[in-house]
């Protein structure tokens, strides 16, 4: 099966040049059966790349030590579950894994459009197999899974403890689908460019795809953050790492490509836009991918040593080459068939919003790669900070949490008078509210304040939205509040589910602006004795240890302390944080030591203990943090996931389009033709 | 003005005020990153480099490390990665040491110089000891880091995403 693996990967290059050839050849001569025959290539395709990743899960599974792989990431005593995803636990084996997402998406791409765009598919599946090839060529000549070694070790070095972690074995798949999920936009902008078929047909191909994209790089984003948070014991949850960054920017741009779109078929603007940014998106997860892998921010040295950095680097320049060479020749089809009327207009608060969300995705691409760009330019390696990160984006973030509220609000083309005054005064009554009662209660810090303000407006906004759209519904067909409500959502998918989106943003920026009054205490402790501190809420705690215990468990020897705690007197759950060594079959330590945090979630704050070293037998060393509003991060993820689904699920045709008219909101939006909010 | 102007010059200002804030930032936090040989090399062409903060990126000298108790504070060597220079500076490090802090791992210490070329660090970053994946039997690198180990422990609070 593994020999099988290894021989399928070759195959399924093959299949994959075949597939570009003809499907290019086909959609250039307008032949059919050679765009079918590119399309049966898809499918060979996939079938081969699953052979080689089934290949390599065999090889995992039973432990051949012989493929370097398999030693350097596993061992026997590794539970089955991180065998499984030891799989992208490596550079190659995630390489792997990207082309067989990519297969598989391609295939359901030609599948789902079989009957639809023909014109624009045999370029479409043209450029998938560009693409395809590139991974697969990488892979077999650069960064080889089944790579042997010249002899066979008893056991593998085992995977790295930090890895072993529920958390860890799900964030780097949602990011590669959500990497891979901008794969199929581009490979149709590709398409629409070549074809010249630039209307909004090839837009409503891609909208569900940038959304699934959108859909599990969010998920991707707050899975890292929470493993972060719980396994690396820093006590916080966003670093500006540059592999944190990486999915960062492409989250941006697909985020504002979602919001473009939305112009483009209403009014016919941004058309050049929405051509940059699908292909931006594609670009940013290459080079993502790229990042995340080589680690050439860290050291240049790796990025000599790391074969696959010429491979991606020559890739990255030929499609920006291509791509812009494609734009260029194309510009007059893509003319706007409107101008902006009016400032005071939706249309100005979403180009707004575009702006923003790429100039914070731009100034996080400068920070990432100023090492690289300082010592390509000066000779010298100069990095830049969490500081630079928050100062730009902290303002521009805000501007954008503005954005999100005022958006909604205002009406198509031109805002009236009227309509502005309506619309606003509960929204913005919501936020100075909010802020009034935070200064009130004792909030002195400035953005914090301006950011609360901005939460309860968008807050506001949101609320006013559901309360209009349920009571326009109530009154027009008599239902009551819950039916009303879920018809409402359910009629309008994509406008509520949006605004259930908005409603995870404001949590999650609400707990980032909490996460500013964290208290933090390093303090050492022998058993029975007492640490008293206040948390930022000024409630009284107090940590008593109960001593260092050790013991061991399957593959690692553990040395814990716990700790009694008490708030306001009256006693908490006891908290406790380990330190572990992980050995290998042979009991012989694997890796340095691991710590595991002790953490007391709520939805106020989060108590968080590290235990970082023992002075003598008894006294532990040991850091506790109070952590406000934490977990708003992690359910404002969800609730942002929650209205991702809502917003793809899929609709029948008639039903949306008659729900579209009848759920007008009064004066929220202009009158628009009813085939405009289709797909 | 029409309304396209109007809105180029909106887009213009918020543009202007992100590059502005990306200019301005980029100066007040750029530190040089350099390893141990470079470092020299600056001091020996102009001693006053060493007043400014920098990052330092090399290897510890096996058997240099002094612990205090309770893993707070850490004394070591490091002297460059490939070991192609003389280079060496000792460090002294307070805060939690990083689990992977071990002999000859590579690091990265965030700091200062002072007068007694002592490097007074307030970041410290290990990783593993080698990071190539090219050496056979060597572990890997985590999805999701550099391809070192994420062992970033700043000292004191942790500057927060507030965006």
């Amino acid at each position: 099966m593994i020999l099988l693996g290894e021989l399928s990967l070759w195959v399924s290059l093959l299949m994959g040049i075949w597939m570009t050839t003809v499907s290019f050849a086909g959609g250039a001569t307008r032949r059919g059966e050679l765009v079918q025959s590119g399309e049966r290539a898809t499918y060979a395709t996939l079938f081969f790349v699953i052979m080689a990743s089934v290949g390599l899960w065999t090889a995992l599974f039973t432990h051949d030590f012989s493929l370097k792989f398999v030693a350097s990431y596993t061992s026997a005593n590794l539970p089955k579950v991180y065998l499984f995803s030891a799989f992208w636990a490596g550079q190659s084996g995630s390489l792997l894994f990207w082309c067989l997402i990519l297969a598989i998406f391609s295939a359901i791409a030609v599948v789902a459009n079989r009957a639809k765009n023909r014109e624009l598919m045999p370029w479409v599946t043209g450029t998938l197999g560009v693409i395809l090839v590139f991974f697969i060529g990488t892979i077999l000549f650069a960064a080889n899974p089944y790579d042997r070694m010249e002899w066979v070790p008893p056991d593998g070095r085992g995977m790295n403890p930090q890895l072993q972690n529920p958390g860890m074995a799900i964030h780097p798949p949602m990011l590669y689908l959500g990497w891979v999920g901008t794969a199929i936009p581009f490979a149709f902008a590709i398409g629409a460019l070549v074809t010249r078929r630039l209307d909004t047909e090839w837009l409503a191909a891609i909208r569900r795809w940038s959304l699934i994209s959108w859909f599990f790089l969010t998920i991707g984003l707050v899975l890292g953050m929470w493993w972060a948070y719980v396994e690396l014991g820093w006590g916080g949850y966003w670093a500006w790492d540059p592999v944190e960054n990486a999915p960062l920017t492409s989250w941006l741009c697909q985020t504002a490509f979602l919001h473009s779109i939305m112009i483009q078929e209403k009014r016919g603007m941004l058309r050049k836009w929405n051509v940059t940014l699908v292909v931006a998106a594609f670009l940013l997860s290459i080079l993502g991918t790229f990042l995340t892998r080589s680690g050439v921010i860290e050291s240049v040295h790796s990025f000599a040593q790391s074969a696959i950095g010429n491979y991606f680097s020559t890739f990255l320049i030929a499609i920006f080459v291509v791509t812009t060479i494609l734009v260029m020749t194309r510009l007059k089809d893509m003319e706007a068939k409107a101008q902006l009327e009016s400032m005071v207009s939706r249309e100005a608060a979403f180009l707004y919003n575009n702006l923003v969300l790429v100039g914070i995705a731009f100034s996080v691409l400068w920070g990432t790669l100023f090492p690289i760009i300082s010592e390509a330019v000066r000779g010298t390696k100069i990095t830049v900070g969490p500081p630079f990160f928050n100062s730009v984006n902290v303002p521009l973030g805000l501007g954008l949490l503005a954005l999100t509220g005022i958006g909604p609000l205002i009406a198509w083309r031109r805002a009236s008078v009227e309509n502005v005054r309506r619309q606003f005064v509960f929204p913005v009554l919501c936020g100075l509210v909010t802020g009034g009662v935070l200064i009130a209660l004792g909030m002195r810090a400035f953005y914090p304040i301006v950011a609360y303000i901005l939460v309860g407006f968008v807050v506001g906004t949101i609320a006013q939205e559901f309360f209009k759209g349920t009571r326009a519904r109530m009154r027009m067909y008599a239902e009551n509040v819950v039916l009303a409500s879920l018809r409402l959502v359910g009629n309008n998918r994509r406008r509520y589910g949006g605004y259930i989106v908005h409603l995870g943003v404001a949590m999650i920026f609400a707990a980032f602006a909490g996460f500013a009054f964290k208290k933090e205490f390093d303090v050492s402790l022998k058993t029975g004795e007492v640490f008293r501190a206040t948390d930022p809420f000024g409630h009284a705690w107090t940590f008593t240890s109960q001593g260092v215990s050790e013991f061991k468990r399957l593959n690692r020897y553990v040395t814990a302390v716990a700790l009694s705690v008490t708030r306001d007197g009256k006693p908490m759950p006891v908290l406790s944080s380990e330190k572990r060594q992980h050995v290998d079959s042979n009991d012989q330590p694997t890796f340095e030591p691991s710590t595991e945090v002790g953490l007391y979630e709520t939805a106020m704050q989060d108590v968080y203990m590290v235990f970082s070293g023992m002075i003598g037998p008894d006294q532990a060393e040991v850091r506790l943090a109070f952590n406000p509003l934490v977990w708003w991060v992690w359910y404002g993820g969800m609730v942002m996931a929650i209205g991702g689904l809502i917003v793809m699920w899929p609709q029948a045709e008639k039903k949306r389009q008659g729900g579209y008219v009848t759920v007008l909101t009064p004066g929220a939006e202009a009158p628009v033709p009813a085939t405009a909010g289709a797909q | 003005m029409n309304t396209r102007s109007k809105f180029m010059l909106g887009g213009l200002l918020i543009l202007g005020t992100a590059s502005f804030l990306a200019a301005k930032s980029t100066a007040a936090t750029a530190q040089f990153y350099l390893t141990p040989h470079e470092l020299a090399e600056r001091l020996k062409a102009d001693d006053s480099f060493r007043k400014n903060g920098m990052k330092v990126g090399g290897r510890v000298v096996p058997g240099t490390i002094v612990k205090a108790p309770g893993n707070k504070e850490v004394r070591f060597v490091m002297r460059d990665t490939m070991a192609t220079s003389d280079a060496r500076f000792t460090v002294v490090y307070k805060g939690i040491i990083p689990d992977t802090f071990t002999d000859s791992v590579d690091v990265v210490v965030e700091g200062r110089l002072d007068d007694g070329n002592t490097f007074q660090a307030t970041v410290l970053l290990a990783k593993c000891a080698s990071r190539y994946e090219n050496a056979p039997g060597k572990p890997g690198y985590p999805p999701g880091t550099q391809g070192g180990h994420p062992v970033d422990v700043p000292k004191g609070p942790t500057a927060a995403p507030q965006t």
